[in-house]
């Protein structure tokens, strides 16, 4: 059993609690123990890009103390934090960098947070939930499942912060293959499409829902268009903005036939054969209980509730 | 209504902080570097939104416009680094339209409010959404 | 930094005073001469209406105090904060949930937190208020209200807060639900409602009532103090 820190994000604490539940369950059939540090904070959501900022980078700075706090009192077994929201993800490894490199954002983030027990030595490894399982091989993953996702055709999202900005991205942005290789290893079949990293609409579906409805609709109409019937994503933001978000894009598009959105890790803990409380899909709009009990993926029990 | 593409005389200056100067420095971009290729404009998600291309926006800078800060552009802009990957020559133009924001929102300027939304919508609204949206728009 | 029998010199909205150096701001300041019609309060350091601000000579750093608890040092620079513009959100705390998202519904101001610290630096009773503030942001009530009990609201960290978020509100919001809805009636107090009720106390509280001045005094010159609680 291999523990590393795990990093939330405030999202999956609370809309994205599925995400969460999902994640813990299916790691711990992996041998991957995720340890939640007892303080931590909001990482920010997005990058500050302006060059003179410095102030946003406390926020993901510090949690990287928590990483180090961690390892110092043996908690886990190395200096990785394991996000599994790609924004967080994002804005925690450009941070990492930019405090490697910038000696003297480094002394006044030093300067600022004098009540911190320790300083940040920047040897923190930030990883993404899916590179922790490509370096752990995907025969590891093949080896887990029980139930393999045969007949289901997923359409991988993979959305813009997992991939781009250059250097920062977990795969190649042209080509990636780490979502495939995943849902492969499940037993599922991939149905490539155009969209797979156009952006969803992101923060504008704040104050302008009617153009994310747009590129959300764009999105999942060509994951349809190729033969996909669910769609899987890593990122909370785009799990609403294709998800919950649907019942605007039915208002702009009344013919849309919508298909479900799911995040990664409830495919996965549905193919190791976990239970109801591990797949967590009670909190997913639109429902992909319906079409899961369909494809015999998931059963129903005799009062009507699915298992 | 903005001058731009009309007629007008532009006069260069030699000077240090210069507009164009301050957008560089605070992007750590340098938008000479552009030469109008458009690839970042084509593979912009957002342009149907948008008054002027994010092209158009560096053309502008160039020029040392400042009335691209009046831009719809800007603020319509998702930071999807579409336009950082394609670009030829390596320029963020992402980098570049939040230097833009940034000197508008400096000045005290709040593009939206937390007064917009209603009680619903903030209890649905993923926290996600609302602290990015807050980040990126406001003072 | 201990209290000493000397002079020391402080500065009171930019006045200079020369003060006893073992006394607290607030005893310090009406030696000086000034008399305390906002800012003061129970004198016992729990009502939070002596919030101050102080820089010592010297150092540029900026410190939060309550001035009666706070003892003089040489070189501080005083300025009192009697009041904090905040609005405090009606709601019915009968009609709410402890949702993930409650908070956020009333006070969504607190998605703009930074996580700086600045509040923690200014807080004179030591709580982790940026902590708080960010568990009230993910939604665990719980938590919220154990890391701001200390909270006496008396606006310091309000003051600073680059994200203009008002934490002790937020707390109080946080401090309700959970007695409310998560953590439950306190036992203890409603068994001894119904002793009251039952009139159990009455006989004692008539025989006191009677009793005269001296009696009384004996009595409590000569009562048990149990400082063990």
């Amino acid at each position: 059993m291999t523990r590393y820190t795990y990093y939330p994000g405030c999202t999956l604490k609370t809309t994205a609690k599925n995400f969460e539940d999902s994640t813990l369950a299916s790691s711990e059939v992996l041998d991957i123990e995720l340890v939640e540090p007892e303080r931590w904070n909001c990482c920010g959501t997005v990058h500050a890009l302006a060059t003179d900022d410095v102030m946003h980078h406390l926020a993901p700075i510090r949690n990287m103390i928590r990483v180090e706090e961690l390892k110092e009192q043996d908690m886990v077994d190395n200096k990785k934090m394991v996000t599994l929201c790609a924004m967080c993800y994002n804005t925690l490894k450009r941070a990492n960098e930019v405090f490697k490199s910038d000696r003297d954002k480094k002394k006044k983030i030093h300067d600022t947070m004098y009540r911190e027990d320790i300083q940040y030595s920047g040897n923190v490894e930030i990883v993404h939930l899916l590179e922790v399982l490509r370096e752990g091989g995907w025969d590891e993953v093949k080896s887990a499942v029980k139930k393999p996702l045969t007949g289901l055709k997923v359409a991988p999202y993979y959305g813009c912060l997992l991939l781009r900005p250059r250097g920062i991205g977990i795969d190649d942005t042209d080509n990636p293959t780490i979502m495939e290789n995943l849902i492969e290893a499940l037993g599922a079949e991939v149905v490539d499409f155009s969209h797979k990293q156009k952006c969803c609409g992101s923060y504008h579906t704040v104050h302008m829902k009617e153009a994310v409805a747009d590129l959300s609709y764009n999105i999942l109409k060509q994951a349809e268009d190729a033969g996909a019937n669910i769609l899987v994503t890593a990122c909370p933001l785009c799990e609403y903005n294709l998800g919950p978000r649907q019942t605007q894009i039915r208002k702009q598009y009344p013919s849309f036939d919508s298909i479900p959105v799911v995040y990664f890790t409830q495919l996965m803990a549905l193919a190791f054969g976990l239970d109801e409380e591990a797949t967590a899909f009670e909190a997913n709009k639109p429902d992909p209980m319906p079409l899961l009990t369909e494809m015999g993926l998931m059963e129903k029990n005799k009062n009507g509730s699915n298992k | 209504m903005s001058s731009f593409g009309s007629k007008q005389t532009l006069r260069f200056n030699p000077g240090e902080n210069t507009f164009k100067n301050r957008v560089n420095e605070l992007s750590g971009e340098n938008v000479d570097l552009c030469f109008q290729c458009g690839a970042c404009s084509s593979g912009c998600p957002m342009t149907q939104e948008m008054d002027y291309l994010p092209s158009t926006i560096i053309r502008m800078i160039q020029l040392g416009l400042e009335e691209s800060l009046e831009s719809k552009t800007i603020w319509t802009c998702m930071t999807c680094f579409n336009c950082e990957v394609r670009c030829p020559r390596g320029i963020d133009i992402a980098n570049v339209m939040e230097a833009l924001r940034q000197l508008v929102l400096r000045k005290k300027y709040n593009r939206v409010s937390l007064d917009d939304l209603t009680q619903e919508e903030l209890r649905e609204l993923p926290q996600i959404a609302i602290i990015s949206n807050q980040r990126k728009l406001t003072a | 930094m201990e209290a000493t029998n000397e002079m020391v010199t402080i500065y009171v909205m930019g006045k200079k005073y020369e003060v006893p150096g073992d006394l607290t701001i607030m005893k310090a300041m009406e030696y000086a001469g000034h008399q305390f019609r906002r800012g003061s309060g129970c004198r016992g350091g729990y009502c939070g209406a002596c919030a101050t601000l102080y820089r010592t000579k010297g150092s540029y750093k900026l410190e939060g105090a309550l001035a009666c608890q706070k003892i003089v040092e040489d070189g501080m620079y005083i300025a009192q904060i009697p009041f904090n513009p905040a609005e405090k959100i009606t709601y019915n705390i009968n009609e709410l949930r402890p949702d993930a998202n409650t908070i956020l519904e009333y006070y969504p101001e607190v998605s703009r937190c930074l996580s700086c610290n600045t509040c923690t630096k200014a807080c004179p009773q030591d709580i982790m208020v940026m902590d708080y503030v960010q568990t009230a942001l993910r939604g665990d009530i719980a938590k919220t209200a154990e890391l701001s009990f200390d909270c006496i609201s008396c606006g310091l960290c309000a003051v600073r807060c680059p994200a203009e978020i008002v934490p002790y509100n937020v707390a109080t919001l946080a401090r309700r639900l959970n007695a409310k809805y998560i953590d439950g009636p306190s036992q203890h107090v409603l068994d001894r409602v119904k002793e009251v009720e039952e009139e159990i106390y009455d006989e004692d509280i008539d025989k006191l009532m009677k009793a005269s001045k001296e009696e009384l005094a004996e009595l409590y010159n000569n009562r048990e103090v149990d400082l063990s609680e």
